[in-house]
Order: C-alpha cells, then structure tokens, then sequence
C-alpha cells in the first residue's frame, strides 16, 4: 500500500490507542478515583485555599453555567486590555505594534472561545506576553471550559435523579493539572525536540541560498503549538500556523500534532461511556462519529491525492497529487486527513492552505464545520451531538409509540425547544452573515475582500463565517478580514456560537436528571443500539447538512462541477 | 353500536361537510394555530398578490401569469388539503359521537314530581331534555331510559345492546355498583327509579363530542413539543429561503418570488403538519370506536405509555366466577351419596357457585331430590359456610376449610387426615376447596377452580412484547392467586386485595416512576381510579367510578384496557412516522428545486439535477404538486393509524425508519420525477 496512506492510517490507529485508556482515565478523574497523578492534589489544595473554592460544594445546573459565564466574562476583559497595550508590555523583543480595539476584540473573543479565528499574524501581531499570558492561557482555560461543561453533562446522567452536579471550578482545575498540563508537557517536548523554537530570543537573521538576508521569528512557541493543538484551539504561534517549517518542522511532528488534537476529543466520547457506565452508548457514539468523519474523509483524501484536472489538461503529470498549498514534507495525504480533523473538531489549525484545496475538499471542509458534531471540539462535540440526539431520541420515541425517554428521564416541550433553538442557531448564524456579507460585497465590491470573485469567493466568505460558527478558526485566506465588518461580524458569530450550545445541552441536562427516573422497559427505545445511532445519524445529516444545500450549491458545489464537468 | 359503526374513511356526507369546513379553516385566526400550515397560508397570499400584478401589468420579470397562477392554485391547495384533513377526522368523530347521543335524545321521560324537596308519587311524562340533575324517573318494563342517572330504588333487567352492542341483559340495582343506567338502553323487565346524574350537555359523550370539535381541544404535551419542533424547522427554512436572496444577488441570478416561496413551502414539514390535528382527533375517534369515552386527549396518548396494567380477576382472566370440577368423598362415604349432599345444600343456593355444583353432578340427580320443607342457611361472613337443614334433622353445611374445621370440631368429631390432604392438594392447584359436613362429620370436599378465558395468555404476552407489565388483582389467597397469575402467565398480581391494596400498589408503582393503568367499577375504586394515570371506569359503574377515571368504557369489558394501549401507541406512532416522513422528502425536494434556481446562470449545477426534470419550471411545479397531493394520499392513514406490533422498541424504529424514513427519501425522487414527465406535457 501507499506509504502516505499507511501514514494516515497509522496516525489514526495510534490516536485510538491513545484516546481509549485516556478515556477511562478521564472517567476515574471526575469520578474522584484514585488515578497516577494523586500527588499533584497538595497544588490543587493550594489552588482552592488561594482562590477561595471549596471543591466539595455541589452545584447545580444553573449555578454551573452562572460560574463558567462570570470567569469566562472577567477572561475576555483582561485578554482585551492586555493585547491593546501589548506594545507597553514587557518581553516584546521584535518591538510588535499594539493591536486596534476591533482587531483585540475579535482577537479575545477568537480564543476565549476556543475558536482561534486569527484575523492577525503571530509574528508581528503579538507580543511574547501577550502570546504566553493571552493566547496560551485562553488556550488552557477555553478548552478547560467546554470540557467542565461537557464533565456537568455527565454527572448529570449518572444519578437517577439529582441536582448535585459537582463542583464547576474544581472540574475546572482538575482539567488542567490532571489532563491538559501533563499531556502538553509531553507533547512541548516531543515538538521542541525535534526543532520547534522554545526561546524567548528575539528574530533570528538567516542568508537563504539566494542570498537575501532574511528575518526569522521565533520565541516560546513549543508549549504553546502543544495546547494549540490539544485542546482543539489551533490558533498558529506563526501566521502560517503549522504549515510554517518552525511550528510543524516534520513528518513527525506532524503526526504528533495530528493525534494531539483528535485525542481529547475521542477520549471524552469513551469516557462517557466508563462515567455514566454506559459503554455500548459510547461505542454507538463513536461509531457515528467515526463514520461521519469517514464520510469527510474520505472524498478529501481521493481528490487531493488525484490531483488537480485542470493541471491535467495542461499535459501536466501529477505524481503526487494537487500540491498546490501543500508542503512536500507532509503530502496531500497527510494534508487532506488533517484538513477534515482540524474541521471536524473545531481545531482549525492547517498544514496545509484550505483555500487551495480541491471544491470537493472544500466542501468536506465546509460540512464537516456545519455538522460540527463527529468527534468535535474538546468537550463541545459532544455537547453539540448530544443537541443531535435529543431530537433523535424525540423522532424515534414517538415512532415506537411512546413519549420519548433519555437515560430514563421524559423529553418533554421544554427540551424540545432548547435543543430546537440550539440547533437552529448554527444554521442562522452562518447563513445571516454569509448573507450580510455577500449583500455588502454585491453593492459596494470596491471594498476588495475577495481576492477570487466567483462561486469561490463565495465559499471564501461562506467559510469565514461557517469557522466563526463552528469555532472552528480557519480559514480560506483569500479573504481580506482584518477590517472592522470581519472583525465584529465573526465575533459577535463567535460569542453566539460558544455560549448558547455549551448553556443548552448543560440546561437540557441538568432538567432531565431533575426529572424522575422511569425504569426501562421492553416498549422503552434503548439508545446504545446501532439502529438508534443510524437515526442520530439521519438527524445529523438531515437538520444540519440540508439547510446549507442552497449555499453549499453556490460555492464549492457550483465550483466542483465547473471543474469537472 | 357496534354494528352500525361505519368503516368507510369517506362517507359522502361527511365528506360533503368537510370541504365546506375546508374553506371555513381558512380564517388566518383559525389557522394560526398550527404554525406549518399558517405560513403556507401566507405564502398563498403573496402569490396572490404576485399573480394579480403579473395579470395586470403584463410584466413577465415574475414568470408568466399562467405558472404564477398554477403555483398559487397548488399552494391553496395544500391549505385546503391540510384543513380537509383536520375537518374528515373531526366530523367522522362527531359522526360516531352523534350516533350514540342519537339514541337518547328526546325520549319521553316519566318524571316524578317533587314539591320542594319531596318528591310526590306523581308522574308526569316530559321530554328527556327537560331532565336536569337531581330529578328522579321512572322507567317500567319497556321504557327506553331518558337519561345517564343512578337507581334509587328498585331492580331491573336491562338491554344495553344499543350502546354496547351486547344483546344479554344486565341486571342494575339499587345501592351497589351496579346502579349506574345510561340514557338509550332499555328496560326489558321490572320497574326503577332513577335520579339523574348529568345536566342535559355535559355527560361524557358531549364532552367528548367538544373535545373531537375542537372547542375545547388542547394539545397534548407531545403535541405541543413536536409542534415546537415543527416551528423550528420553519424557522430554518425561513432563514434559508431569506438568506438566498443576497446569496442570488451575489451569484447574479434572478429568482423569482414564486420559487421562493414554492421552495420554502417545499422545505417545511406540510405533511406533518397538515396531517398533525387530524391524526390526534382520529386517536380519539378510534378510542371511541372502541366504545370508550375519553375525557380528554391526553388520556389516549398516556395510555400508550402505560407500564403497569391493573386487571380484576374475575372478568378480565377468567371467566365469571368459580365453577364447580371435582368431589372428593372423604375415606368411609358413599361417592353417591356424597354427591347427593352436595347438591342438596345447593339447590337453593343462587350463587355461581352453587349452581355449578349443581351442573357437576348432573341434571338427573337434581331431578331426584326435592327440598321442600327444609331450612336453608345463608352464606354469612361470620360462619363463612352456607347449607341447609333438611325435614328429617340431616344438616349440610359447606365452606371453607377453617371454618369447617371449627365446625366440626365443635361437634366434637376430628378432621380426616386425608380430606386434609386433598384440601392441601387442590389449594396447591389454585383451586379453591369446598369442605362439606354433615351432621358435624366432614364427608367430603368439593374442588372449585377458575377457568381462564381462552386467548388471555397470549394477550398478555403481547403486552410483555410492548414493555407492559400485567398485575392481576384479586381477593383470593396468596395460593390460588401465584397458581392462576402462573396460569395465565400475568408479571404480578394482588391477593386477598382490599381496595385500598390496589392503591397502594399504584402509588408505589408510580414513586418508581411508572405510569399505571387500571379499569374498576365500584366506588370503593374511585381513589384508585382517580390515582391512576389512566383509569378507565365501567359503564355500568357507579358515578363516582366514572368521575373518578378519564375514560369510560361503555362495553364493561375488563380487556379493553389493552386496546386502549394500543390505541395511545398508534396515536404517537403515527406522529412520529409521518414526521419523519415529512422531513425525509425535503432530500428530493432539494435536488428539484435547487438546480432549478440556479441553472439558468450557473450551467454547472445541471451536475445536481439528477432527476434530469423537464425544465426549472416543470421542476418547481412537479415539487409543489407532490407537496401538496401526498397530504390527501396520506389522509387514510392519519385517520386509520400506524400498526402498533409488539415487536420490542428496537425491531419497530428500525422498521419504520425502513419504511418512513427511507421510504420518506425514495418515494419523492420518483413521485416528483413522475408529476415532471407529466407536467412537461404542458409546458
């Protein structure tokens, strides 16, 4: 077989061998058990005392979403200021510019979020503060954040009926000193190891082979690419991001950042499982996951690997497929795999430019953002899916002729419309600013945002939002967005976007465990079987693939078939 | 009833009415409670407008008069199919409704008139309008009865067949739980005096006859919930039909006001949503097909969530009561002569079991005897024996083991061990023994058991199959109850149950979360039935029974309750199937319409018509003609329900997800495909 195929497949295979044990882990953390990194609990002791937390005071649902809305507020405000006055900061040794107020809003929001949208360049728009001590730390936290929520959910349907969700800030400490620090520490030294800077030194020179006398970038990025990457942030140390040689040096690397992103990920949809000791409910999960993603994956892969028709007619050999915006040290291979996880799992980092890629790709790119839910971002896939089943479970509990139950709890109006409203929103959002922009742009084109009129930038614009929406952060870069409309647009999208599907499916939890439980019967729908997980899937495809039919067909769908046909 | 009910979807007549209300359902005020169908209506309007301003102006910038008018006839269509739907499942309801109160409107009523609060001896004959609550009448053999009411005084035979269907006579007396009389039966014998119960308008069959009607018909919660759903999905589709225009713009492709609207109309859920009312008024109706009258729709949806079943035993898993199948004389008695006595101390005994001892025997030893001059000894609670004392000193008595034992033990004789034995034996059985004494010296037992009915076995097994759990209630010991709970295969039962046991059995159930269903007839079961989540009361029950529960069944049929399930189950099922029906056939709808829009300026997109439809134009109209017939095809099966099988949850989504989910995607690519080729004829 293709040693490039064999690469994927075999990044793939060692990210399950990873995600699995991390998985029970994770489950033996939030369930208080006794776990290998027990000694950390004095530092842990001594987070509370200074912070004032007492861990053992249970909250419920509302006082969750009320804690994690106030840290995440008082967050945005202190990364805001810092990046406008990033210039007066120390450890600024390029002598980086202070970011404009819109610029640090959409910046703030991006990472608060854990989007990572970067309407910005690393090198010259930050300083090494702000990156440590803004970009680093909301790396940390916003992936902390949608985990904590993701962990509320869980506790939720452990119990038969209960208030008691655990404590939020000590499932918020916990997954950072238990699961993200330690895996990044591994992770940093793995990429630093193998060439990625981790100086505070200011811009190196170099002579290229031309003999141009070059400025080289460099800084504390190692920690920083590992907790871009592990928590599913994918916000880039350099403007490249880890298509640049420092941040994504080699083959190796670029496994290791692959398996880096999609572990967390993973992990949670078996932790659910060992959590609530439901495990056939997480393999049926993971199941459609893993085939929503084959689903993206696949047509990516074929068509990158083709190459390009249109070099074709040129009487141009293509050996290795379309490599335009492609590295040669990772392939298209390598770069169509990564291009579906990073949009699958709301990382958004690239290898590779998006915007290059084939329609098709483009288009896998675009629905795996919309569907948002195969795998997903750390602690929001699921959160997202758990919307998808809700309605599933609704659909499929009326048509076995029974008011339909989750984990024994009653799906009533309320639910209902909680996820309807979350489900809706993505939708809205995406398709109301590709609308305003396009509305814009078709009465005032001397604006210059697209670099590529047509059906593609179109899909430049369709994919700002879409990104924005998904938390996603990348980007197809032929659209000029760091101007005040991109900026504020996309970040008021971003806040939507993050907060109303992390405050859903926690409500639409923490009502059910409210609920009394009703033991389950043989008339009872359970939900770990593979035709249930066919439903979801149906539910997946038909809600939130179909209601972007009519844009997807303007863009990469119009781009394809001019293309091929 | 039975008979005459009519099992045509369709009678003309009703028909007839129903597209008379068709129209009258246009009121957007009407309409604006189902919010698919009221955006349709909306978007009616603006093709009316649009196709008005293409006739006068002669301006072909919107397409042509003739396609805005054919999209705009097509969408009213759809409303009217939608409101067509609603209005046949209303007025077959008030139909069968209609029926039943036919039969006891006006009949004239021998009313006892009272002066003040004393009631006089005379008699007046009013029409059965004229009744009001609390007025007493009589009714002599031959009298239809006037009115729903309760016997004061007196005993009757009546025929209840118009009602029930069933041409045995009922006997209803005063006191007891067997006083209840309802208006349109007849007396067949005897003479009572009944006190009405009802006001005229508000007994069970007018409320229900407001309920099917509309007035006063609320959604039920899960009703209410799929409709959210269903709102949302518009809300989408909204957003993706407004959303387009700056998407057209941009890509510089005009689109017409008509494929708007017919694209939106296309995406949001109009079979569901036409078809939704109509479906929970046919539960109703099927409910009171089944000759039960439900109080509210709720009560029929619950039902299908049931996961306890409280049953009687007597009625509902075996037939009556106890028949006699067995003597056993004891060691030293003559077989016959055993015999003998038995039947002698039964003779005169009226109850089930007396005469079945009687049947036993044989009608020939019956013949032989003669009990004239004897003295008979009533069944007391106290000596729990009955029997008799013949001329010539002998006295029977039989009854149960204990009290036997006592009675004998008194006279000073001792209990055979062996006639122990075989009491134990049949006790073991589920039988229940019958010990006899004569002159104070057992002589024998006589073996009673319960036959159970043929066919509950199997019932029960179905409910097993739906998740229902069976409890049979029963007031026999802990024995016989374990042997014929085993027999007839029900999950748990109840011995020696006193009223308030089968209250507490629902309450427990329900603190673990279970919804309970029971049927009773007594009022000593009215806090049971109020309790339960459903609880369906007996016709022939007393008032408080049925005031008690939220269903009434007029047939007094102990088993009905497992219809009822069945009903409630259809009645979701069908919701949730032609949902998922509804929102499947958007697939092909968008690869109708959305090549359709967009091929003449971007010629690529040909690549996504792969119906290969006529042109954009045949392409729409074929889409909204299939959006709006498939709602009258899929009437019938609104109104009729979904078959429920009991085939675990499991088996059943992955059937009607075959059958409706990918059937909902299959059959529009053809449908649409089909109306294409035919469309393309004209254009």
């Amino acid at each position: 077989m293709n040693t490039e195929l064999l690469g994927v497949i075999a990044t793939y295979a060692i990210t399950l061998l990873i995600a699995i044990p991390l998985g029970r882990y994770i489950a033996r953390v939030f369930r208080g058990e006794r776990t290998l990194l027990d000694f950390l609990s004095p530092a842990e002791r001594l987070i509370y005392r200074v912070c004032g937390i007492n861990p053992r005071e249970e909250m419920n649902w509302k006082q969750h979403l009320k804690a994690l809305l106030t840290i995440n507020m008082i967050w945005f405000v202190y990364a805001f200021f810092l990046l406008v006055f990033q210039d007066r900061l120390p450890l600024n040794p390029d002598g980086n510019a202070a970011q404009t107020p819109d610029l640090a809003f959409n910046t703030a929001i991006s990472f608060l979020v854990n989007c990572n949208l970067q309407h910005y360049s690393g090198e010259s728009g930050l300083t090494y503060f702000t990156q440590l001590f803004v970009i680093t730390f909301l790396q940390f936290v916003s992936a902390a954040t949608g985990i904590a929520a993701l962990i509320v959910l869980f506790k939720a349907f452990r119990e038969k009926t209960t208030t008691k969700l655990g404590n939020f800030w000590e499932i918020l400490v916990k997954t950072n000193t238990r699961l993200l620090l330690p895996l990044c520490v591994i992770i940093a030294l793995v990429l630093a190891f193998n060439g990625t800077p981790a100086s505070y030194a200011g811009k190196d020179t170099i002579v290229t082979l031309q003999g141009d006398t070059v400025g080289v970038s460099r800084g504390p990025a190692a920690g920083m690419i590992a907790i871009k990457h592990l928590g599913t942030n994918g916000g880039g140390w350099f403007g490249a991001n880890s298509i640049h040689p420092l941040e994504n040096p080699s083959y190796l690397t670029n496994m290791t950042e692959a398996i880096a992103q999609m572990i967390i990920p993973i992990a949670m949809v078996f932790a659910l499982g060992f959590f609530i000791n439901r495990r056939k409910f997480s393999y049926i999960i993971f199941g459609v996951m893993t085939a929503g993603m084959l689903l993206l994956l696949i047509p990516s892969m074929m068509s990158e690997m083709n190459g390009n028709p249109a070099i074709a007619q040129m009487g141009i050999a293509q050996p290795t497929g379309a490599m335009e915006g492609k590295e040669v040290r990772i392939g298209p291979a390598a770069t169509g795999y990564w291009s579906t996880i990073t949009t699958i799992i709301s990382t958004g980092s690239v290898n590779g430019f998006h915007d290059s890629t084939m329609p098709l790709t483009g288009l896998m790119q675009l629905v795996a953002m919309m569907t948002n839910c195969f795998y997903g971002g750390c602690g929001v896939g699921i959160l997202n899916y758990f919307v998808f089943i809700i309605i599933a479970v609704f659909i499929s509990g009326l048509m076995v002729g029974r008011t339909p139950e989750f984990m024994g709890h009653k799906v009533e109006a309320r639910e209902i419309k909680i996820a309807a409203l979350v489900a809706l929103l993505h939708p809205f959002l995406i398709l109301a600013g590709t609308a305003l922009s396009s509305f814009v742009i078709t009465r005032q084109p001397e604006l210059g945002w697209l670099n590529n009129p047509g059906h593609h930038g179109f899909s430049e614009m369709l994919y700002e939002y879409t990104s924005a929406a998904a938390n996603n952060g990348s980007g197809f870069e032929g659209l000029g967005d760091n101007n005040i409309f991109w900026n504020v647009s996309t970040g008021f999208v971003l806040i939507l976007s993050r907060y109303l599907p992390i405050l859903g499916p926690v409500a639409i939890a923490g009502l059910l465990a409210q609920k009394k439980h009703i033991p389950a019967s043989a008339g009872t729908l359970s939900t770990d079987t593979v035709t249930f997980g066919v439903m979801t899937m149906a539910v997946i495809l038909i809600i939130a693939a179909l209601a972007f039919f009519p844009a997807l067909a303007l863009g990469p769908v119009a781009e394809y078939f001019s293309l091929y046909l | 009833m039975k008979k005459s009910n009519n099992n045509t979807l369709f009678p003309a007549a009703l028909v007839r009415e129903s597209l008379r209300q068709s129209f009258i359902k246009l009121d957007p005020r009407l309409l604006v409670k189902n919010p698919v169908m009221f955006t349709v209506e909306m978007g009616t309007l603006v093709m009316l407008v649009v196709t008005l301003i293409t006739l006068f102006t002669g301006s072909t910038g919107q397409g042509s008069f003739s396609y805005n008018l054919a999209i705009f006839i097509i969408l009213l269509l759809t409303v009217l199919f939608g409101n067509f739907a609603e209005a046949i499942a209303e007025a077959r309801g008030k139909a069968q409704a209609e029926s039943l109160r036919k039969t006891r409107e006006e009949t004239p009523a021998k009313k006892i008139l009272a002066v003040g609060e004393i009631f006089t001896d005379e008699v007046k004959v009013v029409p059965s309008s004229r009744l009001k609550k609390g007025d007493l009448f009589l009714c002599e053999t031959g009298d239809v009865i006037p009115a729903d009411g309760e016997i004061v005084k007196g005993l009757a035979s009546i025929d209840e067949s118009a009602i029930t269907g069933e041409s045995a006579p009922v006997i209803r007396e005063a006191g007891g739980d067997k006083s209840s009389v309802v208006g349109g039966t007849k007396v067949l014998s005897d003479r009572i005096v009944v006190r009405v119960t009802t006001e005229p308008g508000e007994s069970f069959l007018d409320k229900m006859i407001a309920l099917v009607e509309g007035a006063t018909r609320q959604k039920t919660p899960n009703e209410i919930a799929l409709t959210i759903l269903l709102a949302s999905f518009t809300l989408v589709f909204i957003i993706v039909c407004v959303t387009l225009k700056p998407f057209a713009d941009y890509a510089q492709t005009p689109i017409t006001i008509a494929a708007f609207i017919s694209l939106f109309v296309c995406l949001i859920p109009t079979t569901i949503g036409g078809l939704l009312s109509a479906i929970g008024i046919a539960g109703m109706d099927r409910a009171l097909r089944a000759n039960v009258i439900t109080k509210s729709g709720k009560a029929v949806e619950t039902a299908g969530d049931v996961d306890v079943l409280l049953l009687d035993k007597t009625g509902t898993i075996t037939i009556g009561n106890r028949k006699a199948t067995n003597f056993y004389a004891a060691n030293g008695y003559d077989a016959k002569e055993f015999i003998h006595h038995c039947v002698l101390s039964s003779l005169a005994d009226d109850t089930p079991e007396g005469r079945s001892i009687v049947e036993l025997a044989g009608g020939e030893v019956a013949a032989g005897l003669s009990v004239t001059g004897a003295h008979l000894v009533k069944f007391t609670a106290e000596t729990r024996s009955s029997g008799i004392d013949l001329p010539d000193g002998t006295r029977i008595r039989k009854g149960a083991y204990d009290a036997i034992h006592s009675l004998t033990a008194q006279a000073g004789n001792g209990f055979p061990a062996e006639t122990l034995a075989t009491v134990k034996e049949i006790s073991g059985n589920g039988g229940t023994p019958l010990v006899v004494a004569v002159n104070g010296r057992v002589t024998g037992v006589i073996e009673l058991q319960d036959i159970i009915k043929p066919g509950i076995q199997e019932r029960f097994e179905r409910l097993r199959k739906m998740g229902v759990k069976t409890v049979m209630v029963t007031g026999d010991n802990p024995f016989t109850a374990k042997y014929i709970a085993a027999k007839a295969g029900v999950d748990d039962f109840i011995a020696e149950a006193k009223p308030e046991d089968k209250m507490s059995y629902i309450r427990q159930e329900q603190q673990n979360g279970r919804l309970v269903a029971m049927m009773g007839d007594g009022t000593n079961d009215a806090p049971a039935l109020a309790q339960a989540d459903v609880g369906v009361a007996m016709n022939s029950g007393t008032q408080a029974a049925k005031e008690a529960g939220n269903m009434v069944d007029l047939d007094n049929d102990p088993t009905k309750l497992i219809e009822i399930v069945e009903i409630g189950k259809q009645l979701l099922m069908t919701r949730g199937t032609l949902t998922t029906f509804s929102i499947a056939n958007d697939v092909a709808k968008y690869f109708a319409i959305v090549p359709a829009l967009f091929v003449a300026s971007i010629p690529a997109l040909q690549g996504i018509n792969i119906m290969q439809l006529h042109s954009p134009e045949t392409a729409i109209l074929s889409a909204v003609i299939f959006n709006a017939v498939i709602i009258p095809l899929l009437i019938p099966l609104a109104l009729r329900g979904v078959a429920y099988r009991p085939i675990g949850a499991g088996a059943l989504l992955r059937r009607n997800l075959l059958v409706y989910g990918l059937g909902g995607v299959i059959v529009p690519f053809i449908g649409i495909k089909l109306i294409d080729m035919l469309v393309a004829l004209f254009f």
